[in-house]
């Protein structure tokens, strides 16, 4: 085994409790990191800055904030921060809320239990353009559709969810993917409670509802919130499931600021106006980050 | 409140609801896999047909037609690729992280979690123009390279919260006997960490076989992997349900088995240790 490289400046003295350089194990990872992290996002922000059209050759030079000004005069921009808002809120709430009355549920003995969680958490691990498609095709579809096949069975007119109810479809998909996950995260999170806490608090007669709240839920306060951030990252920049149902229509009713930011620079090719665009989903993204860095950052001095 | 027994029962109807839930759940996943063994006829016949002789024509027509082995071998290379190259490059950091903390340490964990928070579509663009200009676009090269750099950071914070539970004495050992750190990393902790190894892996690979953001619009044709083929079931014209079906089943059922495996050290891989 002496021919393994060792390390710089342990060669020698490897015997006591040594001054080791592990930097050139460290190093490869937090370079590659680190360019990751800088290169593209200069190059958004030089963007975001210049006038740089790929279907118009000759526009060119410094734009200065001559992009964000366009973009804040762009009422597509407001609708499509309004509909990220939407769908990252809605689907926030059910999630938390399904997922935290699922891991009290699935927490319960019942037989067959660990095959019944087996089937809640499933929907997680499909790739989002198939659980969108499922949805779309097999179960929201107006004329072929399970839903529409189950309304005109009692007489009801089959709904067009996708035209009449746009950005809701894509709240039920996209919420359909995660509360498995909020439920993952809350089950394992419960499954941590003491037991002997919730002896105590049924000798000392407390009803279910006040079990839940009063133990249960200060509990998960701290999953929850994890989830939540966790979540919030994702939702921001949720794209497949529009991009293979809605394409961000009818109009803009299912544009989120993903969506906005693909379609103007990929399909309109307007590289400076898509940047600033970029420059603002990263602005957005690191507020959330903030929040999520501190609780981790907190956990990790708890150790 | 002074009986034992009365507070064990849970009521009778709560297994009812978990598995009323449990099916409602799962049913698109069901319908979807029975839809795969329907005739085209059929998967779009109303009211939908319960009753049918299934066929596995659907299967053979995917396989056959679509240039589907070339899908499944795109992701089968990425996702693997990514997640062997993500752990070249994160084992040796989470072990020096893990066994020879600095102060700069935990500001460096943090700092390596804050690059996942980067919003793919805020750099969407310039990675577009970059991959167009290298040649990357639509090659499983440029997209392996892309999942090994999102999937890093939780691979590192993974690899570090097992490496931190390996009792140092066995290490400690080790060095005493004269190991020095590649000995230690290779042959002490290595064997060690494999469990740990592994479901950090799987993580990774789950991760990468199921991102839909870069693949869409990075890839096309000869690089796509299979989240970009489903989604080209979803154009309009003509409605191939049956066979979007089986497409869509053998592409989530290996990750499914493999999710339902491991869930429980997902756990605390998807949400860097916080939940375990």
């Amino acid at each position: 085994m002496t021919t393994l490289a060792p390390a710089p400046s342990a060669a020698l003295p490897a015997k006591t409790n040594r001054e080791v350089d592990t930097r050139p194990l460290l190093w490869p990872s937090v370079i590659v990191l680190f360019l990751w992290m800088i290169v593209p996002l200069a190059m958004t922000l030089y963007f975001s800055v210049i006038r740089y059209n790929l279907l118009n050759p000759a526009l060119t030079g410094f734009a200065g904030l001559e992009n964000y000004s366009f973009l804040f005069d762009d009422p597509t921009l407001w609708t499509s921060l309004w509909n990220t808002l939407v769908l990252v809120g809605s689907v926030l709430i059910i999630t938390v809320v399904f997922g935290t009355l699922f891991a009290v549920l699935y927490n319960q003995e019942f037989p067959g239990r660990n095959i019944a969680r087996l089937l809640v958490i499933a929907p997680f691990f499909v790739m989002p353009t198939v659980s969108a498609l499922v949805w779309k095709n097999m179960m929201m579809h107006p004329v072929y559709g399970l839903i529409a096949s189950l309304q005109s069975m009692v007489g009801l007119t089959p709904t067009d969810w996708f035209t009449d109810y746009p950005m809701f479809s894509v709240i039920v998909i996209v919420a359909w993917q995660w509360v498995p996950f909020a439920f993952l995260i809350l089950l394992t999170a419960i499954q941590s409670l003491d037991s002997e806490q919730k002896e105590a608090a049924r000798i000392d007669g407390a009803g279910p509802l006040a079990m839940f709240f009063y133990i249960t839920l200060p509990h998960l306060s701290r999953a929850i919130s994890v989830v939540i951030m966790i979540e919030t990252i994702f939702l921001l920049t949720i794209f497949a499931e529009i991009y293979v149902t809605t394409s961000g229509g009818p109009g803009t009713a299912t544009t989120n600021l993903a969506w906005l930011i693909y379609s103007v620079g990929l399909l309109q090719f307007d590289v400076g106006y898509a940047s600033a665009g970029g420059i603002i989903a990263v602005i957005l993204a690191n507020v959330v980050a903030f929040f999520l860095v501190r609780t981790v950052s907190r956990n990790l001095q708890q150790g | 409140m002074s009986m034992p027994s009365t507070f064990q029962k849970p009521p009778r109807w709560i297994p009812v609801l978990a598995w009323v839930i449990a099916i409602l759940i799962f049913f698109p996943i069901f319908w979807m896999a029975l839809t795969s063994f329907k005739t085209e006829t059929e998967a779009i016949s109303t009211p939908p047909s319960l009753f049918f002789v299934p066929t596995m024509e659907n299967y053979t027509d995917v396989i056959d037609r679509s240039n589907y082995a070339r899908f499944v071998w795109n992701s089968i290379a990425v996702s693997f690729g990514s997640t062997l190259l993500a752990l070249a490059f994160a084992i040796p950091a989470a072990y020096a992280m893990a066994f020879f903390p600095t102060k700069r340490t935990p500001s460096t964990l943090l700092w390596m979690l804050s690059t996942k928070m980067m919003p793919p579509v805020g750099v969407l663009i310039p990675m577009y123009l970059l991959f167009k200009t290298l040649g990357l676009l639509d090659t499983v090269t440029g997209l392996l390279i892309i999942y090994t750099l999102i999937n890093l950071p939780i691979v590192v914070w993974m690899l570090y919260t097992y490496f931190k539970d390996v009792p140092g004495e066995i290490l400690e050992a080790g060095r005493v006997d004269g190991a020095n750190p590649m000995q230690e990393l290779f042959l002490l902790l290595l064997p060690l960490a494999v469990p740990g190894i592994a479901s950090t892996g799987l993580l990774s690979v789950i991760l990468s076989w199921n991102e839909a953001f870069w693949s869409l619009n990075l890839t096309s044709s000869q690089g796509a992997p299979l989240t970009a083929f489903i989604a080209s079931f979803s154009s309009p014209q003509g409605l191939f349900w049956a066979k979007l079906s089986a497409a869509s089943l053998m592409a989530i059922a290996p990750i499914l088995v493999v999710g339902w495996m491991s869930q429980r050290q997902l756990v605390s891989g998807l949400t860097f240790g916080a939940v375990k």
